[in-house]
């Protein structure tokens, strides 16, 4: 295969080095995008893929509003919906202790000027949900959140990205990246590129790149399951989680029910392999089972495991590198990266070719993972 | 946690046999299969069969399979009946869901004797009530004995098809015809290998010539050389419509069409643990890689019977005590039986495939199995037809990101009815060979399992 040139160089072919791909080229950047195995491989297919702003940390609730009104312009953004439906996310309560918490959220994110969250009583909750069990009392609502359909999603970026000339490599691995004359050279399995500016968009693997540049950080990752069922009538919009254990819970738009909520399986970096653990994912089922138990005798057809990086504060890594000029971060994203991928990559496109974003990305910096 | 030495999934030919010599050497076998009873595709039901006349009209390679059943039950392995499989995981951690609930076992070796599934072989029309596989019309006949009352017609190629006509036609039921879709083999071929398998096996070939003697007799009509089938109707089938090799096309009326392609082995579990599988062109399906124990790349998985690669029964009985023979040869066992020797087995199972490579040639699959029209379902469970398959095929996708773009693959099959059809729309649009192409990555459950059956797990982790 040929080597050449290009401005950038994104490392990671998931949804966020596509969607920086896509805010590169449009702001007339060369782009080449490196994918180790294929476009979306990873995280970005596995994804549960809730567009959710609900209980977020307080230092990403103001990114992750922004993206969600993306989410409601994907259209003109990439040419297709993306499967976005907005039928909401729940955090349901299950006893009253539970309802206090929810009631503190609440008035902490009136505190701090925010009012997408709303508390909901039991009545409201079982209008949205009239399966959803007896013992639920009530619930923290963010109404214009939802949930779309991950393979669309990816399949739109994809296009939306070639449409615009970016040259996407998939099967390709970078393995270094060696200081150049004005800006890298990108060393891969498949020979070298000299570019100026390089995107670590490696998801799980976003250390490693930080490593090929000395930069070493405190860098983990999940390895989160997720099951579907076969497909059921259509009986709910909403995306349920609870106050008290890892679910979440929703009917996507074929019907399937898609029950994940960071339950953790086995994975292996390296190899690149994952395993799903159905003792841990057993847990999920019964937690599902316990708040709509009408869903019992459903089929699970299907269940996987993907790898995502996480960082120690479960915020991403966004900006530029601390050590190397020319390189920038989107990774880190610690499971819950799929809504903020309609903005993410604009922010570090305008870093790269303006010098900086207008959005504060300062929670963000790698600078406070180096070790 | 129960922790036998071996774990043998399936209970037919191979996975009984094995078992046998494996409980008799004294190691704890449990074996796990999700039929009521004993024996396999074949042996299926003989337990209540044997002895009737039923029982006689299934034949005496049926009823030869009770003298294997009884030893079975007597061999001191456990068996659990009614239950599936649906996890195997690398480190042999294997879940299972039957009567009694869901449990996780952790055997030292895991045997897999899973056997064949039929070939899916998708037409237009396929999918309509009333097309359905020669394979479960088999089940019908052996389980609650119903014979089929109106006559049938039968569409296929492969030994199979040749067996339940036969078979029907002793229980007193009617085929209305006959659709061969065997293509028509050159003659010096079939004669050079028949031939060779003669010397050795001429009861067997004379019994495939008696039933192909009898469907000339006895079946309304039988038409040879037929190329390519379309079921007609809109809610329901109400007839069939074909093309022979010379191009003739006529339809027929009927409700009831079986359908048959041969057979391919059932590697579902063998593919969810990345065992390596090949390309098999002689039988054109994939097949585990293996040693002549039936080792696979995993160290600690075995593989017999059709699973390994289509053999038929007798060959499967041989496999599995191969099988077994290494597996007590690794736990530091010696087999029971002392006529129970490498030897003897080896030399049984190279009588038992003296047949096969005629029997793989004659009953090749025509190539239109391979590349259905554009407008043929191949993923039932998403409905998509070749058409919305082969516009995804774009660039060079695999099947696995074709499942991603098309959901081909995504349903409750898992893929077993459009995996290998996928497969072989790819390496035809990219103009490769089939060993180049790897079929779906299969993701478990192995087999569709209740939401309740995976919450009780949970139950089960909290109290032990
Ligand atoms: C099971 C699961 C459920 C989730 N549910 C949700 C949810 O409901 N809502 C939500 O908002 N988020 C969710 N997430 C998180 C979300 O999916 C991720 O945050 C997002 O997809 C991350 O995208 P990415 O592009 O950063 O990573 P990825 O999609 O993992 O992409 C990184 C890519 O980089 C490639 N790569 C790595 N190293 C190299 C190299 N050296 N050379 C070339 N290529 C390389 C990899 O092969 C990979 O394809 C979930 C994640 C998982 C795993």
């Amino acid at each position: 295969m040929r080597a050449g040139q290009a401005t950038t160089a994104v490392i990671g072919g998931g949804l966020h080095g596509l969607a920086c791909a896509l805010a590169l080229v449009q702001r007339g950047q060369d782009v080449v995008l490196f994918e180790r195995s294929w476009i979306g491989r990873r995280a970005s297919s596995a994804t549960a893929a809730g567009v959710r702003t609900l209980w977020r940390d307080p230092a990403e609730i103001s990114l992750s509003l922004e993206a969600l009104e993306r989410w409601y312009r994907m259209d003109a953004l990439v040419g297709d919906d993306c499967g976005f439906r907005a039928g909401g996310q729940i955090k349901v309560a299950e006893s009253h202790a539970e309802m206090e918490a929810l009631a503190a959220r609440f008035a902490q994110m009136r505190e701090l000027g925010f009012h997408h969250e709303e508390l909901i009583d039991a009545r409201e909750l079982r209008r949205l949900a009239p399966m959803i069990s007896e013992h639920c009392v009530g619930g923290l609502i963010a109404r214009r959140d939802g949930a779309a359909d991950p393979h669309r999603t990816i399949a739109a970026f994809r296009r939306a990205v070639e449409g615009h000339g970016a040259v996407i490599r998939e099967g390709i691995a970078v393995m270094a990246l060696e200081p150049a004359v004005g800006g890298w050279r990108v060393v891969t399995d498949a020979g070298s590129w000299t570019v100026r500016h390089v995107v670590n968009a490696a998801g799980a693997w976003g250390a490693q790149v930080c490593r090929m540049v000395g930069e070493v950080i405190q860098f983990g990752y999940k390895a989160s399951m997720v099951f579907v069922t076969e497909r059921v009538e259509q009986a709910f919009r909403p995306v349920f989680s609870t106050v008290g254990r890892s679910l979440s819970f929703k009917q996507s738009s074929q019907g399937t029910l898609v029950v994940g909520g960071g339950i953790q399986g086995g994975g292996d970096l390296e190899k690149g392999l994952t395993q799903v653990d159905f003792r841990a994912l057993a847990k999920g089922a019964a937690a599902a089972q316990e708040l709509f138990p009408a869903i019992r005798n459903v089929q699970i057809v299907r269940a996987w495991t993907g790898l995502e990086g996480k960082t120690p504060d479960l915020l991403p890594v966004i900006g530029p590198s601390a050590r190397a000029s020319g390189v920038f971060h989107i990774f880190g994203f610690s499971g819950h990266g799929f809504e903020l991928v309609p903005l993410v990559g604009e922010i570090v496109a305008d870093c790269i070719t303006y010098g900086r974003s207008r959005y504060d990305i300062g929670s963000f910096d790698v600078a406070r993972l180096l070790t | 946690m129960l922790r036998p030495d071996l774990l043998i999934v399936g209970a037919g030919p191979a996975g009984m046999s094995a078992a046998i010599v494996a409980a008799r050497a004294g190691l704890k076998v449990v074996v796990v299969d999700e039929q009521p009873t004993p024996g396999g595709q074949i042996w299926r039901g003989i337990e209540a069969n044997a002895g009737t006349s039923r029982g006689r009209a299934l034949g005496e390679q049926y009823c030869s399979g009770l003298a294997t059943v009884r030893t079975f039950r007597e061999c001191g392995a456990v068996y659990w009946p009614s239950t599936r499989v649906w996890q195997v995981e690398s480190t042999l951690g294997t879940y299972v869901t039957g009567p009694g609930g869901t449990r996780v076992v952790a055997p030292r070796l895991v045997l897999i004797a899973t056997g064949a599934q039929e070939r899916p072989a998708p037409f237009r029309g396929w999918t309509l009530p009333g097309v359905m596989t020669v394979g479960a019309a088999q089940i019908l006949l052996k389980n609650p004995g119903s014979v089929p009352s109106e006559p049938v017609w039968i569409a296929g190629c492969g030994p199979l098809a040749l067996l339940y006509a036969h078979q029907l036609i002793r229980m007193g039921g009617v085929v209305a015809g006959f659709l061969d879709t065997r293509p028509s083999t050159p003659l010096r071929e079939t004669l050079q290998l028949a031939g060779r398998a003669a010397l050795r096996s001429s009861r067997e070939l004379a019994k495939g010539a008696s039933w192909y003697a009898e469907l000339y007799c006895r079946a309304g009509r039988y038409v040879p050389d037929v190329v390519d089938l379309q079921a007609l109707g809109t809610d329901q089938l109400e007839g069939v419509r074909y093309r022979t090799a010379a191009g003739r096309v006529e339809e027929i009326r009927t409700s009831l069409l079986l359908v048959h392609e041969g057979v391919l082995p059932e590697l579902h579990t063998v593919r969810s643990l990345g065992c390596e599988i090949q390309w098999d062109a002689g039988q054109a399906a994939y097949r585990p890689v293996l040693n002549e124990w039936g080792e696979c790349s995993h160290p600690d998985i075995l593989i017999a019977g059709d699973a390994a690669g289509i053999g038929g029964a007798v060959a499967a009985v041989h496999r599995g005590r191969l099988s077994a023979l290494r597996i007590l040869q690794r736990l530091g066992k010696v087999a029971a039986e002392p006529e129970m020797t490498e030897e003897n087995c080896r030399a049984a199972l190279a009588h038992a495939l003296v047949l096969r490579p005629f029997l793989d040639r004659v009953f090749r699959p025509r190539e239109q199995v391979f590349a259905p029209d554009d407008d043929t379902i191949v993923c039932r469970c998403e409905e998509l037809r070749a058409r919305d398959l082969c516009a995804a095929l774009s660039g060079s996708v695999g099947s696995n990101q074709l499942k991603a773009f098309t959901r081909a693959g995504m349903g409750p099959c898992q893929g077993r009815q459009c995996g290998l059809t996928v497969a072989a729309l790819i390496a035809a649009a990219e103009g490769r060979h089939m060993s180049e192409v790897q079929p779906f990555r299969v993701r478990p459950p192995l087999k569709p399992l209740r939401l309740c059956d995976l919450a009780g797990l949970a139950d089960e982790s909290r109290s032990s």
